[in-house]
């Protein structure tokens, strides 16, 4: 799970308890004169090392990668480095099987989690956002999940799973029988499998996020929308739903990134083949392993940071727009 | 089960709110639609326990769908000896504490940068930062797979020659992929600390330094406790970074070891068992101690908003 992209909102859209940004602007670009050079040369020090690490390893490799998607390359010698074009995209989309499947996986997980794991994390929210009894205890149970890698994830569902000893074949009443379904090994039922898995904890993080925008919402709104007469399910969807317009779009870029970046879960289950193929599992099975196909991994990279950066772009825009 | 959903939505009508002090009959169908979902959630868990100490003998005896038989801790003196995760915790170790005290220092240095001070680019770079965090990493695999390949080392630092197979090439990796989202964070927080504090610092003839150091940081000790707290557990929890660079067992941290043993003891399924819940445990024991700091952590910033 390495990195759950987590994301928070820019501060300005709280309200209270936090102490106020002061007066702004001017003054700050005043004190940027008043330093020395002493002072610049700690500052150039302090944005120029993180820069670099980010540089190096996040932003020319990124480039690179879009650069190697042209070539051909087997990843020994670097004077092996051929161009070919657009050849690796033309044999991604027409000639390697496992591709189309995997884009209509990748959607399927993404439905999945933005149909049902995220609305069952935000119903647990709300349930447990009243005072009911034992409200902290529910929440640490459904929450446990969260800490957990997907890869463990992965596993603890694997002794779920298992054909003739798996408990839920056991309690089917299937397991050592001829109807036992063998839920990560068939391809026609492993890829809900795997997205049951996930939801377990995709489900318990929405839950927390949830929970504490709830938090946020102003009383007085619901009980406004009370005093004219609004239904539960009204105030719900009508007023408190919107007010919480920053964590919903944090909940929507969340969902859409964590459907991209899948790859643990079906990694661990049997790398990403049969009925489980994912493009991010694609990138890496043609990465490692005998014959590697650098130029087709990089396209195949490409088309992924591509889909990416439309949330992330979306994601960005939104809470820089202010900040600027 | 939806019909109670739907039952316990109306009991969030703003109204009970306020009367909400007499726990009692209205919460009814909540309780039972909560308490079904807590027992499935849980289920899972208390399968792989209970699996887990479980001998194999015993197993092979009663099958594994009952509850006879002996009870004991074999299974784990297994993993943690013969299987190795002895080894992959140490490894663990070693990668986890230099990543997360690198990141948190230099995203901590990076926000007080970009959100005290205001210059050419300091949001541009913010954006990248927290732009890069966000990317889905096999992005990024071939290319730092083979720029690590292809950076010769000598042998005394690296049995490799190169930067594979080397702790170095996972914390480094880690360190640059969790410094966006560290800074995004911290110069949100640093943003909201009123400009005065610095400003009679500088006064008083205080440094960049002295400023970051002996006032900002201080002020920011919550925020660094609860990152702190949440990159332990991602660091602790990544999978993808030391698979692709270290294909040396002995050098695997736990998260991504726990696929060997998958595969040593293919259908042993008390000791992977036994695995899981080993490895779950020092995240159980952040959970249990740091809980506050780690779900302050998870919505830091969003549940300021």
């Amino acid at each position: 799970m390495t990195d759950l992209p987590l994301v928070g909102v820019p501060r300005d859209t709280r309200s209270k308890q936090a102490p106020t940004p002061s007066t702004g602007k001017p003054q700050r670009r005043r004190r940027v004169r008043r330093l020395n050079g002493r002072d610049k040369l700690v500052l150039g020090v302090m944005v120029g090392i993180p820069t670099l690490i980010q540089a190096v390893f996040v932003w020319i490799p990124m480039v690179l990668s879009i650069a190697l998607s042209f070539t051909k390359w087997n990843g020994l010698a670097l004077s092996d480095i051929k161009a070919n074009g657009l050849q690796n995209y033309k044999f991604v989309t027409q000639n390697y099987p496992p591709f189309w499947p995997a884009v209509q996986h990748n959607i399927i997980w993404l439905a999945f989690l933005a149909l049902i794991a995220t609305p069952i994390g935000l119903l647990l929210a709300v349930l447990l956002d009243q005072k009911i009894k034992g409200s902290r205890i529910y929440q640490s149970i459904f929450f446990t999940p969260v800490m957990l890698s997907l890869v463990l994830v992965g596993i603890i569902w694997q002794l779920m799973y298992e054909k003739d000893n798996g408990l839920i074949n056991n309690l089917l009443r299937t397991a050592n029988t001829s109807h036992a379904v063998d839920w990560y090994g068939n391809s026609k039922v492993n890829l809900w499998a795997a997205l049951v898995a996930a939801t377990w904890r995709h489900a318990g993080y929405i839950m927390v996020l949830y929970l504490a925008g709830l938090k946020g919402v102003d009383p007085s709104l619901k009980e406004a929308a009370a005093i004219d007469g609004a239904t539960a399910p009204q105030t719900f969807f009508r007023v408190v739903f919107p007010a919480m317009r920053p964590i919903n779009i944090v909940v929507v870029v969340i969902t859409i990134i964590e459907a991209l970046r899948a790859f643990d879960i079906v990694y661990i289950i049997n790398r990403g083949t049969n009925g489980l193929e994912l493009i991010s599992a694609l990138v890496i099975q043609n990465l490692v392993g005998e014959g590697q196909v650098i130029g087709v991994g990089s396209a195949l990279a490409v088309m992924l940071l591509v889909i990416s950066l439309v949330p992330i772009t979306f994601y960005l825009a939104r809470t820089f727009k202010k900040v600027d | 089960m939806t019909t109670s959903v739907v039952d316990t939505t109306k009991l969030t009508s703003p109204l009970d709110r306020p009367s909400a002090g007499p726990v009692g009959k209205r919460h009814y169908g909540t309780h039972i639609f909560l308490t079904v979902m807590a027992i499935m959630w849980l289920t899972p868990l208390l399968w792989t326990v209970l699996t887990a100490l479980r001998p194999k003998s015993s197993v092979d005896k009663h099958g594994y769908f009952s509850l006879k038989g002996t009870y004991n801790f074999d299974n784990f003196t297994k993993a943690w000896n013969q299987a190795g995760l002895q080894k992959y915790f140490v490894n663990s170790l070693i990668i986890t504490v230099p990543t997360v005290i690198l990141t948190i220092f230099l995203a901590s240095m990076m926000a007080f940068a970009v959100s005290r001070f205001t210059w050419k680019f300091n949001v541009t770079l913010l954006v990248m930062f927290t732009a890069g965090n966000l990317l889905p990493p096999q992005v990024l695999a071939a290319p730092l797979f083979e720029m690590f390949k292809h950076t010769s080392l000598p042998y005394s630092v690296s049995d490799s020659g190169n930067l594979l197979n080397t702790y170095y090439s996972v914390i480094i990796v880690d360190t640059a992929f969790q410094i966006g989202f560290c800074t995004f964070v911290l110069s949100n927080y640093m943003k909201a600390l009123p400009d005065d504090l610095t400003e009679a610092a500088l006064v008083d003839g205080a440094g960049v330094w002295r400023q970051y150091i002996s006032i900002i940081l201080p002020l920011c000790r919550p925020a660094l406790a609860a990152l702190a707290t949440l990159e332990t557990i991602f660091i602790y929890n990544d999978f993808f970074w030391p698979l692709l660079f270290i294909q040396n067992g002995d050098r695997l941290p736990i998260t991504t070891g726990i696929k060997n043993l998958q595969g040593q003891f293919f259908q042993d399924y008390n000791l992977i068992a036994a695995g899981a819940t080993i490895t779950v445990i020092p995240t159980l024991v952040v959970y249990v101690l740091l809980q506050r700091h780690f779900v302050a952590g998870l919505t830091l910033g969003a549940s300021k908003g």
